[in-house]
């Protein structure tokens, strides 16, 4: 049985299905009333939202990948080798 | 903000034309970003489906010969990521089902097999508060809005990168294909064989775990100001 208000251990649950749009109403309108009453939600909930957008800058092209110039020869020969155009 | 940032990272078809173009012209350069792109990526992916990190570099192997092999012939009706993808995963399905114990990516152990909760139970009070039942214990210290600077820092980013690399391998890649490379919900739930419940659980894990390591280092290094 859930009261009526959420709180703030169960909004965290519900932020990923919240930002992703698959909230169902009811708890949607559970959820956006938590957060104009609640500060630290909002901050974590903006937290989250940070997160998402540094993973975003983040991962790419960093990697540093050891396979690279294994590959690289795998291009070369490809390119050398006989094309079914 | 979310809508913005996935968008930013979408392929656009543009930039697959132009990729393709100099990928059949022999452009070293636009091979190597390509691979730099999406090796990292394809290893994970394939690691949902065989069982070594050997076999699934073999396979990832495989599928880039693939990809040159079959370039020439490649129409864009379909993101190249998403043809490349598609290769991998069928070459790494084959493969693991040829490993005779074939550990099929949606069936990599329970949907619970992983983490707990997104934050620990011990910053909330008690179910049993009189007046705030489960409700943050003392404020969450405040870091969403320090400047890029701070958090763009290369030490950051590690962090960020090796909050990743330490998740499990599911949400690792669910992650990686969501918020790195800006992949949709359905395409994802389509190349892992997921239900959108699914995915949105393993999303959810990775996203709080990754948010939670940040929170830590961030507040570890200096306080960080309310």
């Amino acid at each position: 049985m859930r009261d009526a208000e959420m709180s703030c251990k169960e909004l965290v649950e519900l932020v990923t299905d919240y930002l992703e749009g698959a909230l169902p109403g009811d708890d949607r309108t559970r959820f956006e009333a938590h957060l104009t009453e609640c500060p630290w939600c909002v901050e974590y909930v903006a937290q989250i939202e940070r997160t998402v957008a540094l993973v975003g800058t983040t991962w790419r092209d960093v990697e540093a990948d050891p396979r690279t110039a294994e590959l690289l020869e795998l291009f070369r020969d490809w390119k050398r080798g006989p094309r079914a155009a | 903000m979310l809508e913005e940032a996935v968008e930013l990272t979408t392929d656009s078809r543009a930039d697959d034309e132009a990729l393709v173009r100099a990928l059949r012209a022999g452009d070293e350069e636009a091979f190597i970003a390509l691979v730099r792109r999406y090796d990292a990526m394809m290893v994970r992916v394939a690691l949902g489906h065989v069982r070594t990190q050997a076999v699934a570099e073999e396979v990832v192997q495989e599928t880039w010969c693939a990809v040159l092999a079959g370039i020439d012939r490649f129409e864009g009706r379909a993101a190249l990521k998403t043809w490349i993808m598609r290769i991998l995963v069928n070459r790494a399905k084959t493969r693991g089902q040829r490993e005779a114990r074939c550990v099929p990516f949606s069936s990599l152990g329970g949907i619970d097999d992983d983490d707990g909760p997104a934050v620990d139970p011990d910053r909330f009070l008690p179910a049993d508060h009189p007046r705030y039942p489960n409700h943050w214990a003392a404020a969450p210290a405040t870091w969403s809005q320090l400047p890029d600077e701070r958090l763009l820092a290369a030490e950051t980013q590690d962090r960020i990168r090796a909050a990743i690399a330490s998740l499990p391998v599911r949400q690792q890649t669910v992650i990686s294909l969501r918020d790195v490379e800006g992949w949709s919900p359905e395409e994802v739930c389509e190349l892992l064989e997921l239900s959108e419940g699914n995915q949105r659980v393993l999303l959810h894990r990775a996203r709080s775990h990754v948010r939670a390591e940040l929170e830590r280092y961030l507040c570890d290094e200096s306080e960080v100001a309310a």
